[in-house]
């Protein structure tokens, strides 16, 4: 079969049999200027050509950096089988299969996938998994939203600034009034999300470890929330969750997180993976697929997709979301991965990345000019203020194949200097050492 | 069949009318139609509504559909043994799968009698 969408006798025969001559005159409706002059696309190229092209275009990428970024996005170890099992051909289709009589294997892993992130984060429902992690809060605010019936959203500064963006511009046109409670040198201000609250407010987004790598325990709030029913939402860095108090512990309706750190690769941003969970009171506002288990009529073990009343294809124009597709392939990674490590493997990885994070603060604190921004308890990320613009010392260090972080002010007003620092179970002590003598030796 | 001391809406909810409350349910045929029940949604006391707005929903394991206020009026009472119990709906529509009690406000418009809401689930049904 040739690689052509048409034969010329084919484009003939299709032109014939609508009775114009030429696709030109197919398009004759639309006035010549109104119609591109040119779509400016080259010429072919060979099988070849086009591979030494896109090889040229990769070598310009920096691939052996070693990276102190994070902002929400995290370089872990992922183990051999991860990629080993999840590229297998009966995972690797374009679509998600979902009829129980031909599909269970694959519901049986979003079955399982919904159980560990259950677990994980100490919640009781999960759907299938949506785009992201910022579609993931997006998706929870709605589902507040719907369940008050109020439009008052209260949003701490402290969550991923990549996500308030999202949320606002999803929010753009909908009848939804987001207020935003400003951080305090970095940390969640716990008193003002609580002032903020009142009864016409729908939902608390709340973010741990907040953006600035901050630990909180938010159980008060979340109980000044339900106090005027208000819904808390929380967004957590899934790792980080084998060591920290869970929200489900903490009194979260609602918890999501960005699942990338569970086996997903860093690759220039997706695909990534959207954990939504949720306590079984606010299950049916939950979109997307969810998968339960049942039993035949012979007694024996089955998977079916659940809840399908509120889906797309049975009340449309009632569905509770319309950009929820799961993201089944990153979900199973994530499944293999949280399986590959176990509960104590995950323990380690998260121990192993704080121990590190903590050292690279002591050494970076110990260069004159060099402040901690991240007060009191964080895991394996941190803010600090440089004596310099921080643009300005990423530049330096990057030249030489280090990137120290991320800039706090590409976000954050007041915050030029800011630069957040992550470490993973990856990064190294002597990589520790050597980042921290480049940045004095950068700050000089 | 269909009791003949109820008046009914073309949406398939029953009403009860005593004094100034209205007692609102769905019919045998709806239930009928929308199989085992799995969930019902119905609205806070407190809430009002316009006779012909839509209240809330029910689900059952093959569909879902909308319930409509079938008069004007403040919600005063919800059955909320449903949300533990939707089944009863099925059992009894017209007993213990009531839904809710509306404090009525202004003179019920468009509900049918017993004989007219025959002809609709006659109608429907074919």
């Amino acid at each position: 079969m040739p690689f052509v969408p048409h034969t010329e006798d084919e484009v003939r025969e299709m032109l014939a049999t609508i009775g114009v001559n030429s696709v030109d005159d197919l398009f004759a409706e639309i006035s010549a200027d109104m119609r591109p002059k040119s779509f400016d696309i080259p010429e072919g190229l060979s099988e070849m050509e086009v591979l030494s092209k896109l090889e040229a275009l990769a070598a310009k990428n920096a691939t052996d950096s070693v990276s102190f970024l994070g902002a929400g996005f995290y370089d872990h170890y992922i183990p051999a089988a991860v990629d080993a099992l999840t590229m297998r051909g009966e995972f690797y289709t374009a679509y998600t299969p979902y009829q129980p009589e031909a599909s269970q294997g694959t519901l049986q892993a979003i079955f399982e996938y919904q159980t560990a992130v259950t677990r994980l984060l100490g919640m009781e429902c999960a759907n299938a998994s949506v785009y992201d992690g910022g579609t993931a809060l997006y998706e929870a605010t709605m589902m507040a939203v719907r369940k008050t019936r109020r439009r008052k959203i209260v949003v701490s500064e402290g969550l991923n600034p990549i996500y308030r963006v999202m949320l606002g511009s999803y929010t753009t046109n909908l009848d939804v009034d987001l207020v935003t409670v400003p951080h305090k040198d970095g940390q969640t201000d716990l008193a003002g999300l609580k002032n903020a609250l009142d009864d016409s407010t729908a939902a608390v987004l709340v973010q741990n470890p907040n953006f600035f790598g901050s630990i909180n325990d938010l159980t008060e709030l979340f109980a000044a929330a339900k106090a005027v029913k208000a819904v808390s939402i929380m967004s957590v860095y899934p790792v980080l969750q084998t060591l920290l108090k869970t929200p489900g512990e903490m009194g979260a309706d609602i918890a999501v997180a960005e699942g990338q750190s569970l086996g997903m690769p860093l690759s220039f941003g997706g695909p990534y993976l959207g954990i939504m969970t949720c306590t079984k009171e606010m299950v049916r506002q939950l979109p997307g697929r969810i998968v339960g288990r049942t039993t035949d009529t012979e007694g024996r073990t089955g998977y079916v997709l659940t809840l399908q009343a509120r889906e797309q294809h049975i009340r449309r124009q009632r569905a509770t979301s319309n950009i929820c597709s799961n993201q089944s392939l990153c979900a199973l990674r994530a499944l293999v991965h949280m399986c590959a490590l176990g509960e104590m493997g995950l323990k380690r990885a998260a121990r192993v990345s704080m121990e590190r994070a903590h050292i690279c603060a002591e050494r970076l604190t110990a260069i004159p000019g060099v402040e901690m921004l991240t007060k009191g308890t964080f895991g394996n990320e941190f803010a600090v203020t440089l004596p310099v613009n921080a643009f300005e010392a990423i530049d330096k260090l990057a030249e030489r194949g280090y990137i120290p972080g991320f800039p706090l002010g590409r976000y954050f007003e007041g915050l030029e200097n800011g630069l957040l620092v992550a470490c993973t179970e990856k990064t190294s002590e002597e990589q520790i050492g050597i980042f921290a003598e480049m940045l004095r030796g950068a700050l000089k | 069949m269909i009791p003949e001391d109820l008046l009914y809406a073309k949406t398939h909810e029953w009403v009860m009318i005593e004094d100034d409350v209205a007692t609102v349910g769905i019919t045998q045929f709806a239930q009928e139609q929308l199989g085992d029940l799995t969930f019902v949604e119905l609205p806070e006391v407190g809430d009002t509504f316009e006779a012909g707005a839509e209240m809330g929903s029910v689900e059952s394991v093959k569909a879902a559909s909308e319930i409509y206020a079938p008069v004007s009026g403040e919600v005063i009472e919800v059955n909320t043994e449903l949300e533990d119990a939707p089944e009863k709906v099925n059992e009894e529509p017209y007993g213990a799968g009531w839904m809710l009690k509306f404090r009525i406000k202004g003179a019920p418009e468009g509900l049918l009698n017993a004989e007219g809401y025959a002809a609709v689930v006659e109608s429907e049904a074919h």
